[in-house]
């Protein structure tokens, strides 16, 4: 019970102070935004191309999108000494990025609700497979992608240029989630294929990479 | 390092002239590629090490994640090691694919195909490329484990980014060691791929006991030069 009341402490002081300032948000939205339409004037799909390739654009957004948050997440944290009040804090390491992770991954699920519209309006889109599986999809999606994304961001924290440090050494890691995030998402959109081993993999890799980080947090938040 | 040096490197260049000439001239010509399949002796003993250097790597860094606070010294000579195989993984990594372009150009008439194989091994490169990097950009106590965490990363990453792209798809031939039947080497071909396999081993080895003595001697030079600014604050407080 303690440990639930300690992640909805820092989690709701998190959603506050985005409440307040909705920094994250604006520039996550205005970002992804912004990529839809540069891709779409790069590529200039016609309605069979672009079931092809929005997958693929939908997650490259995303992913890019979220690299501007999580940048500032932990960048908070910093300044008067905050980061060191809660390393020596008693509650465990573990609750901290617990409810880093899940306000990232309210931030980001956000930003879907708001661009999966624009993508169906700019792409024309209209799922010939099972389009409910993408509530399943995207959830799982912006776990992949907020788990190691919170966990690289308090990683290259206090390095010379963390904000370029950051996307070097998320990107190939996320790989194989973006591969089968790519992958269910085309799968469903045109129907050609079950994306049922994709949506298996992605579920796999939130498990194990959410019980890794989850194990090494404590080692990197006492890192001297 | 001037005894590994008097070691390593004669045995070394002996066994790679020995390979190199088992390669060249004693190995038959193969039936369909030509000479070209002759750079296969050099592919393969690097692909080979750099799939043994990075756990190398990652025991070096569990090491150094697991003695960090009891046993410094231990973590210290640890945490060396992982430099020194992550440098090497990177060099083999580097030659196994730029041998496999060259190879894949005359033969597949691609320079690259995004395949299980190909793929997995360009991401174990850039896993380490951006391993390096974080040590590079880190600076002071913390590199050390911050890396070292990284590893660890790595070491669960490649085998799932290999499952993912062989699902994905396929073009590599099916192993040569252990595949199917009509898959396997011609036994005249073996001798030069052991004397290659047994070279760049030597090599490699050779090459990551320097990097670790030389990465050995810069921590205790680190060391000695903080010791001497406390002592030296000391000498002042008083």
């Amino acid at each position: 019970m303690t440990y639930v009341r300690i992640v909805w402490a820092h989690l709701a002081k998190d959603l506050r102070l985005e409440w307040r300032s909705k920094d994250a948000i604006n520039g996550m939205l205005f970002f992804s935004l912004l990529v839809v339409v540069l891709f779409s004037f790069a590529f200039d799909p016609t309605m069979a191309v672009s079931r092809q390739i929005s997958g693929g654009i939908l997650w490259v957004a995303l992913l890019f999108a979220s690299v501007t948050a999580l940048n500032q997440t932990w960048t908070r944290e910093l300044r008067h000494q905050v980061l060191d009040a809660q390393r020596m804090a008693p509650s465990p390491a573990s609750a901290l990025f617990l409810s880093k992770v899940l306000a990232n991954f309210l931030f980001v699920s956000m930003i879907q609700i708001v661009l999966g519209p624009l993508f169906i309006v700019f792409y024309n889109l209209r799922a010939i497979g099972q389009g409910w599986l993408m509530l399943l999809v995207l959830p799982l999606g912006t776990l992949a992608l907020v788990v190691n994304g919170t966990f690289f961001a308090a990683l290259s924290l206090r390095t010379r240029n963390r904000e370029m440090l950051l996307p070097l050494i998320l990107f190939p890691v996320s790989v194989p989630a973006l591969l089968a995030m790519v992958q269910s998402t085309t799968a469903i959109l045109t129907g050609e294929s079950d994306p049922g081993l994709w949506i298996r993999m992605l579920g796999g890799y939130d498990v194990i990479f959410l019980t890794l980080c989850l194990l090494l947090f404590e080692t990197i938040l006492g890192a001297e | 390092m001037k005894k590994t040096l008097l070691i390593g490197l004669p045995i070394s260049l002996a066994l790679l002239a020995m390979g190199f000439y088992q390669a060249m001239y004693v190995a038959p010509t193969e039936a369909t590629m030509g000479n070209i399949q002759r750079i296969f002796y050099y592919h393969f003993p690097s692909a080979i090490m750099a799939l043994l250097f990075p756990y190398v790597n990652f025991a070096a860094s569990l090491v150094f994640l697991a003695t960090r606070r009891s046993n410094p010294l231990r973590a210290q000579a640890a945490d060396a090691l992982a430099l020194a195989s992550a440098e090497m993984t990177l060099i083999f990594c580097s030659i196994g694919l730029a041998t496999g372009m060259l190879w894949a150009r005359p033969v597949w008439g691609i320079w690259w195909t995004w395949d299980e194989r190909l793929t997995s091994f360009l991401m174990l490169w850039l896993i380490y490329v951006s391993y390096l990097l974080l040590r590079r950009f880190t600076a002071g106590g913390q590199t050390q484990t911050l890396a070292a965490v990284l590893s660890v990363f790595a070491a669960i990453d490649v085998p799932i980014v290999y499952m993912s792209i062989r699902w994905w798809r396929t073009q590599h031939p099916s192993p040569v060691i252990g595949g199917g039947p009509n898959s396997g080497l011609d036994p005249s071909m073996w001798p030069a791929v052991w004397w290659n396999l047994a070279g760049w081993f030597v090599w490699g080895v050779m090459l990551v006991i320097l990097r670790y003595k030389l990465e050995r001697k810069r921590q205790w030079t680190e060391q000695e030069s903080a010791l001497q600014a406390l002592e030296a604050s000391l000498e002042t407080a008083r």
